[in-house]
């Protein structure tokens, strides 16, 4: 590991303050990533400031939803009642990701924050437009089972690896963050990450420096008809192959709101309002969507080792909506 | 007579006696105290200690006349770069300590406070034999940095035992089998442990049939467990070993193992070729 200045921040200004002013500094929560790649030295910075003392951990009812701290531990948010009970869809999602040990550890605005697991990415020895802009893309003609079918570039084909914020994606959730300027800005979830085009090395839409305090859930009627499910290699303890975040509201026979949002098949959690379309004012069945299913990946573009996702995905939208329909929200 | 009391006199005993300081250290290495320091002791003449510490001595001069290679983690006396001041408790003892900005939790555990317990593995977040529990909760020693471990209370291996009273998840490991090599233990069972707080708790998981109903007390079946445990890597397969000695605990329900040593007779009769032995097919003995 590269050797850093490690400071305990006191105050959020003061911590976006203290980033702002290395651009070779880095906010440290949960480091479950960070120190991680830290350790592969794909990470080098020459600062650490650490945010995790900061108190920005609260869970909160507000007037029109909740509001959930930056800085609370993602075992804390999963197991929250008003969580469970009010967006089980997104504890589902942080319970399918890591291990206990790791989310006891990570923070949601970190989880926002994670990198990559791209094995291209992760290998100094390797060209990596993320890691090393202007270095190329190992992936885009090699090992490439695990990355994008939608919404690449040349550039990169690499995924976001995460599961919590795909059941934010389908929450219409705000990301509340304090700017460097010292004043709060809010981001629709949906604007947060980025797609690679030619700046592949930008994972998201915050400035250096600028710190995640809050993530806002909206209320809805989701909550009895959500589901999450993980496709991956093992049971457990892996990171997706393909992911659904499902979530419907019904009147009577048929879809009023639906959200559908793939992980793992994109560089950003991919929300199709393609297949939301399918879906609203149609009756809830397999046929429905199945119709779905095909326009959610009716513009994937397959790589030469991932085509398996397409038809996996298709079905991972079927089975995903047909649970969240069951009202069986786990 | 509690092992340290006992530790005491014995070391006490050797006080000005044949044993050399280097001895003496080399045996501290070695991990030799009380009793098993003592049967080592009666099974090794003076000469053959002598010449142990010299070798090791030695090796550790050798070491320490190398340049230290850039990035070395540990050299025989770490110069400190970004030295940062941590206070913790390990075990209930507090401990002050000053380490490198870079230090993990789990190189002050085994490098600096010499619990060697805690056990590196992938050094990378994706096996879980380095688990503690910190402030009561498992996490990763591996992937948390010493330095910002101030005021934390950590709980290892070595924390769980009370004297020579085994905390019961121990206990269990033995009786079920819940291991091999050993070498995911210490993570496995303080994993375990850090479980069975979360059960009592009502914390949900992955396997949970509906997140939105919220018990206390969760009675954990073996799919839970399974679920729950996914973060200890066993390479050598302990896992029903394991699962039973969590059930068995977590339950409070007593239950068989599945395993026995096998008897002087049966051990008789597979030495002997010519013997009459049944052996089942699962079954070695």
């Amino acid at each position: 590991m590269k050797s850093f200045k490690y400071s305990v921040a006191k105050e959020a200004t003061g911590a976006v303050r203290a980033v702002s002013a290395n651009p070779a500094a880095k906010f440290l929560a949960g480091g479950t990533n960070l120190v991680d790649l830290m350790k592969e030295y794909v990470e080098r910075p020459s600062e650490v400031v650490d945010v995790s003392r900061l108190n920005l951990a609260q869970i909160r009812e507000t007037s029109n939803g909740i509001s959930i701290g930056a800085l609370a531990k993602n075992s804390d948010t999963a197991n929250h009642p008003l969580v469970r009970q009010n967006y089980p869809l997104l504890s589902m999602a942080i319970l399918a990701g890591a291990s206990a040990q790791l989310r006891n550890m990570a923070t949601n605005g970190g989880n926002l924050m994670q990198r990559t697991r791209c094995q291209y990415f992760y290998d100094t020895a390797m060209p990596c437009n993320k890691r090393e802009p202007g270095s190329g893309c190992g992936a885009l003609e090699g090992l490439n089972r695990i990355h994008a079918i939608l919404g690449y570039s040349e550039n990169c084909v690499a995924t976001y690896p995460g599961d919590m914020a795909n059941a934010l994606y389908a929450l219409d959730a705000i990301i509340r963050v304090r700017g460097t300027n010292g004043q709060d800005r809010t981001i629709a979830v949906q604007d947060f990450h980025r797609l690679p085009g030619d700046m592949p090395q930008k994972d998201n839409n915050l400035a250096h420096g600028e710190l995640i305090v809050a993530i806002e859930i909206p209320r809805n009627n989701f909550a009895a008809k959500s589901y999450y499910l993980k496709v991956r290699d093992r049971a457990s303890y892996a990171f997706a192959l393909v992911s659904v975040a499902a979530a419907l509201e019904t009147r009577g026979d048929a879809i009023e709101r639906a959200r559908v949002v793939l992980g793992s098949v994109a560089h950003k959690p991919w929300r199709s309002t393609e297949a939301e379309r399918v879906l609203v004012g149609k009756p809830a069945t397999v046929a429905t969507f199945e119709a779905a299913a095909e326009a959610a990946l009716k513009d994937a573009k397959p790589l030469e080792h991932n085509g398996y996702k397409v038809e996996l995905g298709k079905r991972s939208i079927v089975l995903a909506l047909q649970r969240a329909m069951s009202g069986e929200v786990a | 007579m509690d092992d340290n009391q006992e530790q005491q006199d014995f070391d006490s005993a050797e006080d000005g006696s044949q044993l050399s300081a280097d001895e003496e250290r080399l045996l501290d290495e070695l991990g030799l105290f009380g009793v098993t320091r003592r049967e080592f002791l009666g099974q090794s003449t003076a000469a053959v200690l002598g010449t142990f510490a010299f070798q090791l001595l030695a090796r550790e001069e050798a070491l320490a006349a190398l340049p230290t290679a850039p990035g070395a983690a540990m050299a025989p006396t770490p110069r400190l770069e970004n030295a940062v001041r941590v206070l913790l408790k390990i075990n209930g003892a507090p401990q002050r300590l000053e380490v490198d900005s870079r230090m993990a939790l789990l190189d002050l555990l085994r490098e600096r406070v010499g619990l060697t317990g805690t056990k590196k593995g992938c050094d990378q977040g994706q096996c879980g034999a380095c688990t503690v529990m910190v402030d009561g909760r498992r996490v990763l020693s591996c992937l948390t940095l010493a330095a910002s471990c101030e005021g934390k209370d950590v709980t290892t291996i070595e924390g769980l035992a009370k004297g020579d009273q085994l905390h019961p998840m121990q206990a269990a490991f033995i009786k079920h089998d819940g291991f091999q090599c050993g070498y995911c233990t210490p993570g496995q069972i303080c994993s375990a442990v850090a479980l069975l707080q979360e059960a009592r708790n009502g914390e949900a998981s992955h396997v949970t049939a509906d997140v939105r109903a919220r018990n206390r007390n969760i009675n954990l079946t073996e799919e839970e467990i399974k679920e729950r445990m996914s973060g200890n890597i066993c390479r050598c397969g302990a896992y029903p070993g394991i699962v039973a000695a969590i059930k068995e605990v977590q339950s409070g329900t007593r239950t068989a193992q599945t395993w026995e040593f096998a008897s002087d007779e049966r051990i008789a009769l597979a030495m002997n070729p010519d013997g009459k032995v049944e052996v089942r097919a699962n079954e070695i003995v």
